[in-house]
C-alpha cells in the first residue's frame, strides 16, 4: 500500500471506502473488506503483471474491464467488483485454466490448500472439462535434489518466476514459446540442476498450485522410523516453530514449539532435538572464527554461512567471496556431526545405525546435505530432511491431533538451546546472537543489555556499527539474494566496508523459507508474515532463561568434555566445512 | 546533368521480381551504347503497382513500363533510350479502362490516389539524402527548430487532425502532448516498424522508399518532447528496409541532421535501431518497448500509459512509421492542408496494402472516407476473372470482415468501427465467391493462436480454444451449441485479455458470424461447405455420362480412390471411373487432370 498520507475516496459495490492515494482497485476493496480473486498477483515478489484476468472488475461502467491488482484507484472512481458478468467472464477464465490443467487432484500435493482449487469451488465449477481440447502439460523436472517441478499443474502465473528473478536476483526460470505452448522453463530447456539455481525454494511458496513441490522424503522417514534397526534421531530448526502451526490453520505468528516437540514424539521419532543446540554451537565456532580473523588480520568480512541457499548463490555467482564464508558448517550439519559421534559415543549406539533427521524450513537444506564434507563422523551428518509443509503432512497422516497435542519440551542434551540460537531463524539473528558472544569475550564483561536491535526487523539490508573493547565492528545484514547482490556489490566496489555480514538467502531469513508452508495471496498479500513468524522467534528469545549461546548449559558440556575449545581440531573436523568456485552457467 | 532518368523499382516486391537483375543489366546496355554520361538510373522506393512489377518509369514523359524483363532490356535502351521511342508492347494496359495508359498517373490505379505517406517513394533514391533534400527534407524540422515552440508543434498536429495510423487511431498531438507534460529527465521518442500484419506492407515501403521522412519527424518529435534519443523498432525480416536506414541514419548524421546540436540550434537527438525477431504482439506499443529494454516482448498492464513510464520506465512516444512520414508534411504545409483531406473525424489520408481478390495487388494511398468499392474496383482493378466481391478484411487478424452490403462503406476509423471492422494499419484483403468465411476466420485465428504471447489467460487459452471449435466446425463435426459456446468464447477474450492483441483477436470471428451465420450453419447442419473450400465436407464425384474412361484421374489420384465401372455411356468406348468416397483425400487432384469437366465437387 502507498506509504502515502493523502487519500482517496472511491466506491466498490456500493461501499464507498477512503483509501490512501497510490492504492491499486484491490488493495482499496481490502480496506472495504471486499476480497477480489487473483492467481498471479504477489505483492511482496513484485508480480503485478496483470497476466491471469482473475481480478478483472468495472470501473465507472466502461465495457473494458480492468485488472484491479494493478489499477490504480482513484477519487470518485465506481467500481464493481461482483457482477453477474464479472462472475460469467472468471467462471470461463477458470474453466479455460482446466481445460489445460492436470486435474489429478486428489492426491496433489497441494490438495485442498491450492488457489485454484478453491476459486473453482467458490465459482461452482462443475464442468471442469467444458474447454477440454489440445492439452500443453510440458514435462517433470525432477533433476534438483530439493524440488519437482510438473508443469502440468502451471497455470502460468509466473509468480515463481517473479520470485526468482526479482526476489532473489537469480532468473533461473522463465517463460520459454509463446502463446499455447508457453512453458515455465529454464534457459534451452536446461534441467533445473544444470542450472545457477540456489535451491531456495521461494518459487514453490510462491506457487498458487502444485506445479512446484519440493522432493518428498516422508515415506523414507517413515520407513526409517518403522525399522528397528535404526535409532532414528530429529532435529528441528528455530523457524519451524513460528510456522508449524499453519499447517493445521492455525493464525501466523503462532507459537508452536511445545507441540513440535510433542508431535514428533507421537511420530515415534528415538530422540527429538533441537537445532537451537547447534545453532548456539555455530555461534562459538563462528564467533571465536570472527575474532580469530580480526585480531589476526584474516579475511574480511566474515559472512556467515548458516543458509545453504546463500552458500550456494555465494559460489556461483560470487566465487571470489567464498575465502569470506566462515568455514562453519550450517546448524543442521553441525547438529549430524555431533549426534553421529558425541551423541554416539555418550550413548553407545553404532552411528551407522542413526538415522539423522532434520526438519527445516528450507528446501536448500535438502541439498546441503549432498554436498562435500559434510560427514564430519565419517557419515553424512544428516540422512533426510522434511520441509515444514512435511511435517504437517506427515503429522496428519499419523492421525495426530494438533489442538490435543500437550506442549513437552525437547530431549537433553542436544536439545537444549539459549535464546541466541532461537532467533538464527530471522534475519539479523545470527548476527544478533554472534554478537552477544564475541562482545562478551572480547571484553570479559557481561552484556548489559543483549538486545541488538539494530539488526532486527524485515528490511532487506541492514546494517550497524558497535564499539567493543577498543575495536570498531561494523557489520551488515542482508536477506533474499537480490538483497544480498546489493550489498555484496556495494562491499566489492568499495562504497561500504563491513567486518561481519549476516545473509540470509530468504528474505526475513528461515521464518520465510522455501520449506514452509504456503500462505494464500489472499492473505500474503496483506499480511507481513515475515514479521509475523520473526516475533515468535523473539518472545521465545525474550523469554529464555538463558540467552547467550554460550551460557547453554549443554554447549558448556559438549567443549568440556568432548570438543576443548571452539576452533580446536576436533571442532574443526566436525564442525567446519569447505567451498567450491562455481560459475553461473556450466560450459555447453 | 542527364537527359534522361530511368526509375526502377528497388522495393521489396520489385526486387523479389528481378529488379535488381533487371537494373544491372540497364546500367551495362547503357554503358554498351555509351549513354552512360546521359542517362541515368536509380533504383527508387515503392511505387505500389507490386502485382506489375518488376516496374520501370523513365523521365521525361512519365513512361511507365511494367513486368519488364531482363530480355527487354535491350530493346528499351536501343528504342527508348536512344530513339526516344516508346516501347508499346511493355506499356501497361489499364485493368479498368482496357487503354494502354504511358504515364503512370493516368492509370486508375493512380488517378484517385493521393500519396502523402508515399510521396517521395518511387521518386527519389532513398539511398541518396540529396534527393530527399531536394524534395524539401528536412526543411520541416529546421522550420520547428527555429520558428516553432513545442507547444506550436502540438498545436500544429491536432489543428491537423493527424491520428495514429498503425491501428487504434489515437490523435497523434495528444499522445505528444501527454509525453510533453509527463514529468523526466529522460525521455524517449520510438518509432513502431515491426509490421506484422498479414499482407500489410506499406511502412515496410516508406522505410525502403523514404527512410527520411521517418527520421525527420522522430526529430521533430524528440524537440516537441524533450527527448534526445529516439528508436527504431524494426523487424529483422525487412532487410532492405533496415539497410536503407542505417545508411539514411548515417547520411543524416554526417549532414548534422541527427545527432548533436542539430543545425546548430542546440538540440541533440540521436537515433538508434533495435531489430525485431518477428513477433506480431511486439508491435503493440508496451510488448515493443519491453522487447527493445532487452527482454521477452510481451505487453504491460496500462495504466501506467507510455506517455508516463514507457522504455526504461521512462516517459515515451511510439508511433508508427507511416504517421511519422505524415508529420513533416504538415509541418511544411501547415494543418489547413491536411485537414482539407479526408472525413470530418478523419484527415488526411491512408495507405492500404491490396491483397487477396484483387487485380492490383499493391500498395495505394487514398485520402480517408475513399469507400471501399472505389478502392478495389477503381484503384485495385477489380477482382479477377470476372468473380463476385463477397468481403473485405480490413484490420488483418485483429480487423472484421466487411461484406459487400457495406461494399460502399467510406473507409475512415468511425465507419469502419460502426460495422465491426477496424482500419488497422492498412491491410485489405478481398476476397470473392470462392472464399470460405468461415475458412478465413479459422486462418486468421490460427495467426493469433500462433503470435499470441502466452501471457494471460484469455489469450493463450481462449483463443486457442475458439480455433478447435472452429476446426471442429469445418470438419463437419461442429454442433450449434458449438456456435454458442465459440460466440461466448470470442466476447470473452475480447473483454478480458491483456494487450490489443488479445481484445481484437476474436474480431475476425465475430464478424463472420454477425455476418456470415448462414455459413457456419451450412457446415454444421448441412455438412457443407458452400464456397466449397472446407476439404473434409467437400464430395468429389465423377459425371459418368460425361466420362470417357481415360483413366487419367485413376492414374494421378494419389489415395488409389478411383476406380473403373462396368457401366459405359452411350458412345463412348471405355467404361466410366468412379471415386470410393471413403478412400478419398480430396486433393482436388482428379478434378484438375480431367480433360473432360467430368469431376466436380460439391
Amino acid at each position: 500500500m502507498a506509504d502515502n498520507k493523502e487519500t482517496i475516496t472511491l466506491t466498490i459495490d456500493g461501499v464507498e471506502v477512503t483509501a490512501p492515494k497510490g492504492s491499486t482497485i484491490l488493495e482499496a476493496a481490502h480496506i472495504a473488506g471486499i476480497r477480489i480473486p487473483t492467481l498471479c498477483y504477489l505483492k511482496d515478489v513484485d508480480n503485478g503483471i496483470g497476466a491471469c484476468r482473475m481480478c478483472l472488475v468495472q470501473v465507472n461502467g466502461s465495457p473494458k474491464l480492468a485488472a484491479a491488482c494493478v489499477f490504480p484507484a482513484a477519487d470518485g472512481m465506481d467500481v464493481v467488483t461482483n457482477s453477474e458478468l464479472i462472475a460469467h467472464n472468471r467462471k470461463i477464465n477458470l474453466q479455460l485454466l482446466l481445460s489445460n490443467h492436470n486435474r489429478s487432484c486428489l492426491s496433489c500435493v497441494r490438495s485442498g490448500k491450492c488457489e485454484l482449487e478453491s476459486l473453482c469451488w467458490e465459482y461452482g465449477i462443475d464442468d471442469a472439462d467444458f474447454y477440454d481440447g489440445e492439452r500443453r502439460w510440458g514435462g517433470i523436472d525432477d533433476s534438483a535434489p530439493h524440488m519437482i517441478r510438473d508443469n502440468s499443474k502451471c497455470i502460468l502465473c509466473r509468480r515463481c518466476v517473479a520470485a526468482c528473478g526479482n526476489v532473489q536476483s537469480i532468473g533461473v526460470i522463465g517463460a520459454s514459446n509463446r502463446g499455447f505452448k508457453s512453458e515455465i522453463t529454464c534457459a534451452f530447456d536446461l534441467p533445473l540442476n544444470d542450472t545457477a539455481c540456489v535451491y531456495c525454494g521461494q518459487c514453490i511458496t510462491a506457487c498458487p498450485v502444485g506445479a512446484l513441490y519440493e522432493k518428498s522424503n516422508i515415506d523414507d522417514v517413515f520407513h526409517a522410523i518403522n525399522d528397528p534397526e535404526k535409532y532414528v534421531i530429529v532435529q528441528a530448526a528455530p523457524a519451524v516453530r513460528a510456522a508449524l502451526a499453519e499447517c493445521f490453520g492455525k493464525p501466523i505468528g503462532t507459537d508452536a514449539q511445545g507441540k513440535l516437540a510433542a508431535g514428533l514424539r507421537r511420530l515415534k521419532f528415538d530422540k527429538v532435538f533441537d537445532t537451537v543446540f547447534s545453532a548456539d554451537l555455530t555461534i562459538m565456532e563462528e564467533a571465536n572464527e570472527f575474532i580469530d580473523r580480526v585480531k589476526n588480520g584474516g579475511k574480511l568480512p566474515l559472512i556467515t554461512s548458516c543458509s545453504p541457499g546463500w552458500i550456494n548463490f555465494c559460489e556461483h555467482y560470487y566465487p571470489e567471496l567464498t575465502d569470506n564464508l566462515s568455514s562453519c558448517k550450517s546448524p543442521q550439519q553441525m547438529f549430524g556431526a555431533v549426534a553421529k559421534s558425541y551423541y554416539a559415543e555418550k550413548m553407545g549406539i553404532d552411528p551407522a545405525n542413526i538415522v539423522s533427521v532434520s526438519v527445516m524450513p528450507c528446501t536448500a537444506k535438502k541439498g546441503e546435505i549432498g554436498r562435500d564434507d559434510q560427514a564430519g563422523a565419517g557419515y553424512p551428518d544428516v540422512d533426510y530432511v522434511l520441509t515444514t509443509r512435511e511435517l504437517g503432512r506427515m503429522m496428519q497422516r499419523a492421525g495426530i491431533d494438533y489442538d490435543a497435542l500437550p506442549e513437552e519440551d525437547f530431549d537433553l542434551p542436544l536439545g537444549l538451546g539459549s535464546g541466541a540460537g532461537v532467533i538464527f531463524g530471522a534475519t539479523g539473528g545470527v548476527m544478533e546472537a554472534a554478537l552477544r558472544t564475541a562482545v562478551e569475550t572480547l571484553t570479559g564483561e557481561d552484556l548489559p543489555n543483549v538486545d541488538f536491535v539494530d539488526v532486527r526487523g524485515v528490511k532487506g539490508i541492514k546494517e550497524a556499527t558497535y564499539e567493543v573493547a577498543g575495536l570498531t565492528v561494523r557489520v551488515a545484514v542482508a536477506s533474499g539474494l537480490a538483497n544480498a547482490r546489493a550489498l555484496l556489490d556495494m562491499v566489492e566496489s568499495g562504497e561500504k566496508e563491513y567486518d561481519f555480514i549476516e545473509i540470509m538467502a530468504c528474505p526475513g531469513g528461515c521464518v520465510n523459507g522455501g520449506g514452509q508452508p504456503q500462505v494464500h495471496a489472499d492473505v500474503r498479500n496483506f499480511t507481513d508474515i515475515r514479521a509475523e513468524r520473526a516475533k515468535v522467534l523473539y518472545d521465545l528469545d525474550k523469554n529464555n532463561p538463558v540467552r547467550k549461546s554460550h551460557e547453554n548449559p549443554a554447549i558448556k558440556e559438549i567443549y568440556a568434555t568432548y570438543l576443548g575449545a571452539p576452533g580446536s581440531e576436533l571442532a574443526h573436523k566436525l564442525l567446519h566445512t569447505t567451498y567450491v568456485k562455481k560459475t553461473i552457467n556450466k560450459p555447453v | 546533368m542527364y537527359r534522361t532518368h530511368v526509375m526502377v523499382c528497388g522495393g521489396t516486391g520489385c526486387t523479389a521480381s528481378g529488379s535488381g537483375k533487371i537494373q544491372e543489366a540497364l546500367v551495362s546496355e547503357i554503358k554498351k551504347k555509351g549513354l552512360e554520361d546521359e542517362v541515368k538510373v536509380v533504383q527508387t522506393g515503392c511505387f505500389g503497382l507490386c502485382e506489375l512489377g518488376p516496374i520501370m518509369i523513365i523521365y521525361p514523359g512519365d513512361v511507365f513500363y511494367s513486368r519488364v524483363t531482363v530480355d527487354d532490356i535491350p530493346e528499351i535502351v536501343e528504342e527508348h533510350l536512344l530513339k526516344g521511342r516508346v516501347v508499346e508492347r511493355l506499356v501497361h494496359e489499364d485493368e479498368v479502362t482496357r487503354e494502354k495508359t504511358t504515364s503512370l498517373d493516368d492509370t486508375s490505379f493512380y488517378k484517385i490516389q493521393k500519396r502523402v505517406a508515399l510521396r517521395n517513394c518511387g521518386v527519389i533514391d532513398p539511398e541518396n539524402i540529396d534527393e530527399y533534400l531536394a524534395m524539401d527534407g528536412y526543411t520541416a524540422l529546421e522550420k520547428v527548430l527555429t520558428t516553432m515552440t513545442p507547444d506550436d508543434v502540438i498545436q500544429c498536429l491536432l489543428d491537423a487532425g493527424l491520428r495514429g495510423r498503425g491501428g487504434a487511431g489515437f490523435p497523434t498531438g495528444l499522445k505528444w502532448k501527454f509525453a510533453k507534460n509527463a514529468v523526466g529527465d529522460v525521455k524517449y521518442v520510438c518509432c513502431n516498424a515491426d509490421e506484422g500484419d498479414p499482407g500489410a506492407f506499406m511502412d515496410r515501403s516508406v522505410l525502403e522508399g523514404d527512410p527520411h521522412s521517418v527520421l525527420e519527424a522522430m526529430a521533430i518529435a524528440g524537440y516537441t518532447i524533450g527527448s534526445n534519443q529516439g528508436y527504431i523498432y524494426v523487424r529483422a525480416e525487412y532487410p532492405i528496409a533496415v539497410k536503407r536506414l542505417q545508411i539514411a541514419l548515417k547520411q543524416a548524421k554526417d549532414y548534422g541532421l541527427i545527432g548533436k546540436n542539430i543545425l546548430g540550434t542546440g538540440f541533440d537527438f540521436d537515433i538508434d535501431i533495435r531489430l525485431g525477431a518477428g513477433a506480431f504482439v511486439c508491435g503493440e506499443e508496451t510488448a515493443l518497448m519491453t522487447s527493445i529494454e532487452g527482454k521477452r516482448g510481451e505487453p504491460r498492464p496500462r495504466p501506467p500509459f507510455p506517455a508516463n513510464k514507457g522504455l526504461f520506465q521512462k516517459p515515451s512516444i511510439l508511433n508508427n512509421v507511416e504517421t511519422w512520414a505524415n508529420i513533416p508534411q504538415i509541418i511544411n504545409n501547415g494543418p489547413e492542408w491536411f485537414a482539407a483531406m479526408g472525413t470530418e473525424k478523419s484527415k488526411g489520408t491512408k495507405v492500404f496494402a491490396l491483397g487477396g481478390k484483387i487485380k492490383h495487388t499493391g500498395l495505394v494511398e487514398v485520402p480517408m472516407g475513399t469507400t471501399l468499392r472505389q478502392v478495389v474496383e477503381e484503384v485495385g482493378g477489380g477482382i479477377p476473372n470476372g468473380k463476385k466481391f463477397k468481403a473485405a478484411q480490413t484490420g488483418g487478424p485483429s480487423g472484421g470482415c466487411i461484406p459487400a452490403q457495406f461494399f460502399d462503406v467510406p473507409m475512415d476509423y468511425e465507419h469502419l468501427a460502426e460495422i465491426g471492422s477496424i482500419m488497422g494499419s492498412g491491410g485489405l484483403i478481398v476476397m470473392d465467391e470462392d472464399n470460405c468465411m468461415v475458412d478465413i476466420a479459422k486462418f486468421f485465428l490460427q495467426f493469433t493462436v500462433d503470435e499470441s504471447c502466452g501471457k494471460c489467460t484469455p489469450c493463450r487459452l481462449g483463443t486457442k480454444r475458439m480455433l478447435e471449435i472452429l476446426e471442429k466446425i469445418t470438419s463437419g463435426n461442429g454442433t450449434m451449441d458449438d456456435l454458442d459456446k465459440l460466440e461466448n468464447l470470442a466476447y470473452f477474450v475480447k473483454t478480458n485479455s491483456l494487450c490489443g492483441l488479445g481484445q481484437t483477436a476474436p474480431n475476425p470471428v465475430l464478424s463472420t458470424l454477425k455476418y456470415f451465420r448462414d455459413e457456419y450453419i451450412a457446415h454444421i447442419v448441412d455438412k457443407h461447405c458452400p464456397a466449397g473450400v472446407c476439404s473434409d465436407l467437400l464430395v468429389y464425384t465423377i459425371d459418368r455420362e460425361k466420362c470417357m474412361g481415360c483413366t487419367m484421374c485413376m492414374r494421378n489420384c494419389p489415395a488409389n480412390a478411383i476406380s473403373v465401372t462396368k457401366y459405359t455411356p452411350e458412345g463412348h468406348k471405355r467404361p466410366s471411373l468412379v471415386i470410393d468416397p471413403a478412400a478419398c483425400v480430396k486433393c482436388g487432384t482428379c478434378q484438375t487432370v480431367c480433360k473432360f469437366d467430368a469431376v466436380s465437387k460439391a
